[in-house]
């Protein structure tokens, strides 16, 4: 993982959705935060599905392939992994991924993109 | 030491299919490719449908990277002007000249536009490249009326583009006494003329077009019989001609009508150069089909690569659908008596014609023609190409079994050789398919047309593709089972019981106890509609949202830009004019673009994630309720007004329509469904086109089911007659419950009859027969779904848990989404298009 020094203060873990997205405001920018319950896992995304330029990804469904977590876009049900951005589905580019951690009940996400 | 340099001229199909095949076979070769057009290799084959939504991007043969990821040169925009065979070199327009060692011409072909006075007319265009397609639809905004010149395959195509394009007015003129004269005789014409006509296309044959009128721009045609058409604008489609300029500029031999003369291993007279697709001349023929084009580039990446192969001619046989009509021919589709027999199918009513030649001693199939219907096409070629040895009556082949059932349909397949080619396109045969399913790698289609690639090209022989993978999972022993995904290795009707059994009453529950892993975007949504199904529980509870799909999730539908639409229900099409004017200060109020559905009902579009409680609120303190316009369940059931307003109607069709809307409502199955009531046998509900639909008889309602609208359009078939309202209503519990009970994902009622052994007999034997004996349970089992129904937006709204969600930002939930934007149109608003090219 890349250096951090600006870690956004997204929301508070009872905030985010289980098993699901939010979304998160960031300046005039979108970040989809997942709460991987199911794993005890955290991702941060783009919000932008890179297939029709919609701001949706947050309200998509996760899951898994094989073991690789993955969001589906609500529109067209692209599917991009949750862990390195690619596209799964398709040839639509990959999306950009950031970091996540949390400190006393708070969610940060790291907002210089990981890829 | 050096890779050998490869240069190949032309970006085409062909092109990009030789350096696919190439690079999959060897990375050795430095390959460079110089197109001229401005973008990348792109599907000419589905050219038309660009007018139809595609996009560029969609019709792309392959992304952005992919070049670069095969090590590939692609030089766009950028042809090749001038070939020094001497020094092996090639000169490009923008000024630079690179080496060879080996040349591949595959230039393709461009329009052939015959030399009338007036030709260079504005208004006239020919019909090739997106860069034509963008200049047609330019100016067919200002045309009432258009020609098109030509009467073959691709004629036809540019016709039916025009007329998507909106254009009144469409006439195609052909020279040839008939339509598509390499394909089809006179007798197919004729049919093929008449269904044209049927869509308001005026075709005119034996017409020689002598000059083209118009000041500067295209007015009218003049014919050699003297006769004149008034157009406003003109494709030429007469054919096409070889690209071989460059070749014969560099004195590489053509042929005397064009074309660059190649041998089996497609090379030219100059042994480094090579020529394949529709540039190339091979043994007196240019091959304007995709699938020679393709079997050149494969013989000439294998022949580079020390393997040893060779092109000798290629079956012409083509099918394809012309604006919604079958069009196929095969093997030797002229052959006459007394060389051969023919057997000749014609139903002028139903627009169908079929012709099969078969050899004098009725031993084997020669070739056809099929227009109207061309389902058996894919057995017939097999049956010609192969030399099946023919059944005792051949025209079973095109006419079905007699005795009313339909021949198995492996039957067929069965009999095929294992060489016999099942993928013309990629080159695949029966033997490589079964092989691959049989060795255990490829048991989905998905997985089939990533390891043979059968099916990737034009798609037209994977009905037969996934025929021939069920037969050969079948003789293996394999139980054959639609399992859901990775997660689940069962049935959706497998499903359904165990759920049932272990009472679940969630995702994670059902997920934990029955399946693995975490879960994906097939089986979420499935699950919960077997839960919905089942429980009938509000579906946004127990954490459930999540395992929605996104309508489901936020009980509205989402629509192009993000924001989403309302309907709220209107049963039997009846509202009263203060609900109407609710309906209207509300989307004034929230700013909503209003539309009447196909449904009898109101669509508001364009409201914000935020704004839905709120709406809802509105609509439900005026009495309205959720219409499930969202959901996989029923939508609406659609009445005429009957008979207390109209005087030819025998019963109260509304009355009954919001008896049956408010009886189903909510209730959750595999797929949406719809329905109607009709007072009289004048059908203006249309409920034959309906999941089940309900018609007025002098002594009481007839019953039809699965029916569709949509994409494959579907009559509803007659279940039972002159019913009273209570037979009808227990006839229709007992067939929803069967439906939802047994139905594959996302299967509409009519593909659910579609597939059901025994059809309407065999459903009708279980509705009102009650064969299998489930009619008690499933009465009951619908009972307590309608007991239980509850407006799903009005829990939504009262439960604080539920309504947080409805926010788009977590940190500034009174944000809405800045991105959404609308546009004006007619007085209303409107979504921006898609923000990509």
């Amino acid at each position: 993982m890349n250096e951090q020094s600006n870690w956004l203060a997204a929301c508070r873990v009872e905030d985010a959705i289980e098993n699901g997205g939010v979304c998160v405001k960031h300046g005039e920018d979108q970040i989809a935060l997942f709460y991987f319950t199911r794993r005890n896992e955290w991702y941060a995304t783009q919000n932008e599905c890179p297939h029709k330029k919609q701001m949706a990804l947050s309200r998509g469904m996760i899951g898994s392939t094989t073991d690789e977590p993955k969001v589906a876009c609500p529109f067209h049900k692209k599917t991009f992994s949750l862990s390195t951005g690619e596209c799964l589905s398709g040839d639509e580019c990959a999306i950009k991924t950031y970091p996540v951690k949390i400190e006393n009940g708070t969610v940060y996400i790291g907002t210089t993109p990981k890829s | 030491m050096k890779e050998p340099q490869i240069i190949v001229i032309g970006n085409g199909m062909v092109g990009y299919k030789f350096c696919e095949k190439l690079r999959s076979k060897t990375s050795s070769f430095n390959l460079i490719v110089f197109g001229e057009e401005p973008r990348r290799a792109y599907d000419r084959v589905h050219l038309s449908e660009y007018f139809n939504g595609k996009t560029a991007d969609d019709l792309s043969l392959s992304t952005e990277n992919w070049y670069q990821e095969q090590n590939i040169t692609l030089f766009l925009n950028n042809p090749i002007v001038k070939i020094d065979r001497g020094l092996q070199k090639v000169y490009t327009a923008s000024g630079l000249d690179y080496h060879y060692d080996i040349l591949v011409f595959a230039t393709g072909s461009g329009a052939f536009v015959p030399n009338i006075p007036g030709i260079e007319k504005e208004g006239v265009f020919v019909y090739r490249t997106i860069e034509d397609l963008d200049l047609i639809s330019g100016y067919a905004k200002k045309a009432k009326t258009a020609s098109v010149i030509g009467g073959g395959l691709l004629g036809l195509e540019a016709a039916k583009a025009l007329i998507d394009l909106g254009i009144e007015k469409t006439s195609i003129i052909e020279f040839a006494p008939r339509l598509m004269p390499r394909q089809i005789d006179a007798a197919g014409s004729d049919m093929l003329k008449s269904k044209l006509a049927d869509l308001g296309l005026q075709i005119h044959l034996n017409k020689n077009t002598t000059s083209i009128e118009g000041d500067g721009r295209i007015t009218a045609l003049k014919f050699s019989d003297d006769t004149a058409l008034d157009v406003d604008m003109l494709v030429i489609s007469a054919g096409i001609k070889p690209r071989d300029e460059l070749a014969k500029a560099c004195g590489i031999e053509v042929g005397p009508r064009g074309g660059i003369v190649v041998d089996q291993k497609m090379q030219t007279n100059d042994p480094a150069i090579f020529a394949i697709g529709e540039c190339a001349l091979y043994d007196g023929m240019i091959y304007g089909l995709i699938a020679p084009g393709y079997e050149m580039a494969e013989v000439l990446a294998a022949n580079l690569c020390e393997g040893e192969k060779t092109f000798t001619g290629f079956d012409m046989s083509t099918k394809l659908k012309l604006i919604g009509i079958d069009v196929a021919s095969f093997g030797d589709n002229f052959i006459t008596e007394p060389d051969c027999r023919t057997i000749i199918f014609e139903n002028k009513h139903k627009g169908v014609y079929k012709r099969i030649n078969v050899s004098n001693d009725g031993q084997y199939l020669l070739g056809g023609i099929l227009i109207g219907d061309a389902t058996a096409y894919n057995l017939l070629l097999q049956t010609s190409n192969n030399r099946i040895v023919l059944p005792e009556n051949p025209e079973e082949l095109i006419l079905g079994a007699r005795g009313g059932s339909e021949p198995a349909g492996g039957a067929g397949i069965t009999g095929l050789p294992d060489g016999a080619l099942i993928c013309s396109c990629e080159g695949v045969s029966k033997g490589d398919i079964c092989a691959a399913v049989a060795d255990g790698s490829c048991e989905n289609i998905d997985d089939l047309k990533k390891c043979t690639k059968a099916g990737t090209g034009c798609g037209g022989c994977l009905p037969m593709v996934k025929d021939l993978m069920t037969y050969t999972l079948k003789s293996q022993g394999k139980y054959i089972k639609n399992v859901i995904c990775e997660h689940f290795n069962y049935s959706r009707q497998e499903l359904f019981d165990l759920i049932h059994i272990h009472e679940l009453k969630s995702y994670d529950e059902v997920l934990d106890a029955l399946g693995k892993n975490d879960g994906c975007e097939v089986c979420k949504p499935l699950v919960s509609s077997l839960l919905a199904s089942l429980w009938n529980e509000m579906i946004l509870k127990k954490g459930n949202d999540v395992a929605q799909d996104s309508n489901d999730r936020f009980l509205a539908n989402i629509q192009k830009g993000g924001s989403y639409s309302v309907v709220p229900r209107v049963p039997g099409g009846e509202i009263t004019p203060d609900k109407l004017i609710v309906i209207g200060e509300v989307a004034k109020k929230y700013n909503l673009y209003t539309k009447i559905t196909g449904g009898q009902r109101i669509d508001m579009f364009g409201a914000h994630l935020n704004d839905l409680p709120v709406i809802w609120e509105e609509l439900i303190a005026a009495g309205f309720e959720s219409g499930h316009a969202y959901g996989k369940g029923l939508r609406t059931v659609k009445s005429c007004v009957g008979s207390t307003w109209c005087r030819f109607g025998l019963h109260d069709s509304v009355s009954f329509a919001i008896r049956i809307e408010e009886r189903y409502r909510g209730i959750r199955a595999p797929h949406k469904f719809k329905s109607a009531v009709s007072g009289c046998i004048r059908e203006c509900a249309e409920a034959q086109s309906k999941d089940f639909g309900i018609i007025a008889t002098e002594k009481g309602w007839n019953l039809y089911v699965c029916g569709n609208g949509g994409s494959k359009p579907q009559h509803a078939l007659l279940l039972a007659t002159d019913l009273d309202s209570e037979t009808c209503i227990k006839y229709i519990d007992r067939f929803l419950m069967f439906y939802i009970r047994t139905a594959d994902p996302l299967t509409r009622t009519a593909t659910w009859l579609n597939k059901m052994e025994g059809g309407i007999d065999y459903l009708r034997n279980v509705i009102i027969n009650d064969s299998l004996g489930m009619a008690a349970q499933w009465e009951n089992e619908i009972e307590n779904l309608i007991a239980s129904y509850k407006c799903e937006w009005k829990e939504a709204v009262e439960n604080p848990a539920i309504r947080k969600r409805f926010s788009h930002f977590v940190n500034a939930p009174e944000d809405k989404d800045p991105t959404i934007e609308f546009v004006e149109m007619r007085g209303q608003k409107r979504t921006v298009e898609w923000k990509t090219v």
